[in-house]
């Protein structure tokens, strides 16, 4: 089945609607408890974020009290798909609507851990997908949540609740840490403190990576009013949080002291960070790393990459470009029209933080 | 898979017609060493039991290849380029009933072809598409092959193009033209392209014009680069794009290095819709990427490399040379200059051993030197 951009929203997605919800009623049928839904998908190709979309619509139609986490790959800044930014802001404006919780990936951050971190040569898409991969298992695997005796037998309830509090605020990010080639691996020591403050550092400057982390930018002091600490966090580059959670996994993780994460500083006025900050611990080490350490964070932290596609895309929309191979499969101008509205809804939301 | 079939007109379309078939036949072999009919051979090709004579149901999906019939319609109103297909090697590829053929020829005239062969032929015509067309599982394209300075190629090429517009609105029609030159022999030539031009405008929905004159340029620099100097002995000779050594014809004829280059960059359009890859891209993602307004559809096309070398190994210093080439205006096939000119969209295809890493690396290195509209 091949599909051209977005009309796959519109022509394929209603005609193989009945055999994959029937797939999906399958699947459900045979859990004793549906957690939830994981869909993983493109936001740049036709199928992935086209398809995508119209299903997870179907699934919120049909399962309206069930979970739904998207799982979403941001394309490359120089481009896989000409018409990816028209792409990526119908899907983004689309998912809002249906899906809890968006998971993004950003494959030009994932490409510079490979490069940078994991030291590959000639990276393939089989490099990339497999540190996708291990971030996502470094969520989903089994951990406690905090007083618990028992492995959580909620991962994705419990993930929403902490973490999408307020609908307007849907977008997570992910850092994992630490993330190195098998050979350095040999010879790294890890500690919770070194691996926790690195992770504060990552979140409060907004890097994506354990390289090249900015350690000027500090947490503003308190005692500014809001609108001015709005500005203020601006000149600093300083990336605020609504929700964080972290998940540490390995060994001595109960002597992890996250206090750092539950400074109010670091969030925005109206949520306590008692609300705010959760950790899940387990110490079952995961994936060769003795110690790892994960931030799922619903912060600003993907504000300049999703002005930046906007931006891209109203430039191209604003002459029209490409806009009759949309047309011509039922997306109409007012459709493009509705979703740049309601991204730049988010985009002010988020900076407003 | 989806499969697509290809209709050649006119003498220059027969011509390049038979070399793309050659070429496509010579390409699967070296890929399918079992001899098993799979995906990607049926995207061009029918496996069809010839044993059995009840015309038209004997096609055979999967399993041992028995004989290989071409997606293909042949059509000329010149008997002399498609009986010499008929009698030499590549005879067998193709069935009689995809013929159309007439005795007089359209005389290098726009209008006979059109208007007199196109009112003449039209149901036969149709007859033979909508049969082709029903041997396919699912199809999704028409390729034409066409001259646009003679009659036939240019008056009924594009009279075919619009009985497919209206046999099948939603099947993609992709056309290759081959563009007159300066020293073209036809003196009507430039009535002609200029008729075929409102029509491919038109009814077609992406167009890929070729000059002959940059075929020969390539085709005077391959044969320089093969017989001077140091580089000339490692390069193999059967591995250039003018080539035809290993395909099924003997001898090489006089259009046949340039009707090579045309053949081998519609085989490597099509290639990710027959072959797997990690990062595919399907002949709609062509149309719809390139096009972005619904007459700006004329893509100007370039290959690389235009030879290999005797040493396989491609160290990324070529690598990079070969992303540069692509760009160059000695590569184009049609004169055209690009890094001088503004872009709308641009579509690297890539095949081989080619990661992303490499990919990246050069497009933010070439990027930057051209002129886009778009800022991609």
């Amino acid at each position: 089945m091949y599909t051209v951009a977005f009309p796959s929203f519109c022509v394929h997605g209603p005609r193989h609607e009945e055999d994959i919800m029937d797939l999906v009623r399958r699947e459900v049928e045979k859990c004793d408890r549906l957690g939830g839904f994981f869909n993983m998908m493109s936001m740049a190709g036709g199928t992935g974020s086209g398809m995508g979309t119209y299903i997870t619509q179907c699934l919120r139609d049909t399962y309206p009290h069930s979970f739904i986490l998207n799982q979403v790959t941001w394309p490359y800044g120089t481009g896989e798909v000409i018409v990816q930014n028209y792409n990526s802001v119908l899907t983004l404006s689309h998912l809002y609507q249906s899906s809890d919780a968006i998971l993004v990936h950003e494959n030009d951050t994932v490409h510079k851990i490979c490069a940078q971190l994991m030291n590959i040569k000639q990276i393939s898409f089989k490099d990339v997908n497999k540190v996708i991969a291990h971030q996502l298992g470094s969520v989903l695997q089994p951990a406690y949540t905090e007083g618990a005796s028992e492995y959580n037998r909620n991962p994705l309830g419990d993930l929403m609740k902490s973490m999408v509090c307020h609908p307007e605020y849907k977008l997570l990010g992910l850092r994992n840490i630490p993330q190195m080639s098998e050979t350095s691996l040999a010879y790294s020591v890890f500690t919770w403190p070194g691996l926790l403050k690195h992770l504060r550092q990552m979140l409060i400057a907004n890097a994506k990576m354990e390289e090249g982390i900015d350690w000027q930018v500090r947490p503003p002091a308190g005692g500014l009013p809001p609108a001015e600490k709005g500005t203020h966090n601006k000149q600093l580059r300083f990336n605020t949080s609504l929700a964080n959670l972290l998940i540490l996994r390995g060994k001595d993780v109960q002597s992890a002291d996250t206090g750092g994460f539950m400074d109010p500083a670091l969030y925005t006025s109206w949520l306590p960070p008692g609300v705010a900050s959760s950790t899940w611990r387990t110490p079952m080490s995961f994936n060769r790393y003795e110690k790892s350490a994960t931030l799922v964070s619903n912060s600003q932290f993907l504000l300049k990459p999703l002005d930046g596609i906007v931006g891209k895309a109203w430039n191209m929309f604003a002459s029209r470009a490409y806009v009759h191979q949309y047309t011509q499969f039922g997306i109409s101008e007012e459709d493009f029209l509705d979703s740049f509205t309601a991204l730049e809804q988010i985009i002010a939301s988020y900076t407003h933080l | 898979m989806t499969q697509s079939i290809v209709v050649q007109v006119g003498q220059c379309g027969n011509q390049v017609g038979c070399r793309f078939w050659d070429l496509a036949l010579r390409e699967h072999a070296s890929v399918n060493k079992k001899g098993i009919y799979d995906e990607a051979l049926s995207s061009f090709f029918r496996n069809v039991d010839t044993r059995r004579s009840d015309g038209d149901n004997n096609d055979i999906s999967g399993g041992k290849i028995r004989s290989l019939k071409a997606r293909a319609v042949l059509i000329d109103m010149e008997e002399g380029v498609v009986n010499e297909i008929l009698q030499g090697p590549l005879r067998d590829v193709f069935d009689s009933k995809q013929l159309i053929t007439d005795v007089s020829g359209s005389g290098n005239n726009w209008a006979v072809g059109h208007k007199v062969y196109g009112s003449t032929y039209r149901e036969e015509i149709v007859e033979n598409l909508r049969k082709a067309a029903e041997h396919c599982d699912c199809l999704q394209c028409f390729f034409v092959i066409h001259s646009m300075g003679g009659g036939t190629g240019s008056g009924l090429g594009t009279f075919v193009l619009n009985v497919l517009e209206d046999e099948f609105p939603e099947v993609y029609r992709i056309v290759t033209s081959v563009y007159p030159s300066a020293e073209d022999d036809v003196i009507t030539s430039p009535y002609n392209s200029v008729l075929a031009m409102r029509e491919l405008t038109e009814h077609a929905d992406c167009v890929l014009p070729i000059e002959n004159q940059s075929l020969v340029d390539i085709v005077n620099k391959i044969k320089h680069m093969s017989h001077s100097g140091k580089l000339g002995a490692e390069i193999k000779q059967s591995s250039t794009i003018i080539s035809g050594q290993g395909g099924v014809k003997g001898q090489e004829k006089p259009f046949d290095a340039m009707n090579n280059i045309v053949a081998n960059m519609l085989l490597n359009l099509t290639s990710s819709a027959r072959f797997e890859g990690s990062l595919n891209m399907d002949l709609n993602e062509i149309t719809m990427n390139l096009v972005p307004f619904p007459n700006l559809h004329y893509l100007v096309s370039s290959l690389t490399p235009l030879y290999t070398l005797a040493d396989v190994n491609v160290p990324s210093r070529r690598l990079d040379q070969m992303f540069s080439d692509a760009f160059s205006k000695d590569h184009q096939l049609i004169h055209s200059d690009p890094k001088h000119s503004l872009y709308l969209a641009c579509a690297l295809i890539v095949r081989g051993d080619v990661q992303v890493s490499d990919l990246r690396r050069n497009i933010e290195r070439n990027a930057s030197s051209l002129q886009s509209i778009m800022g991609l």
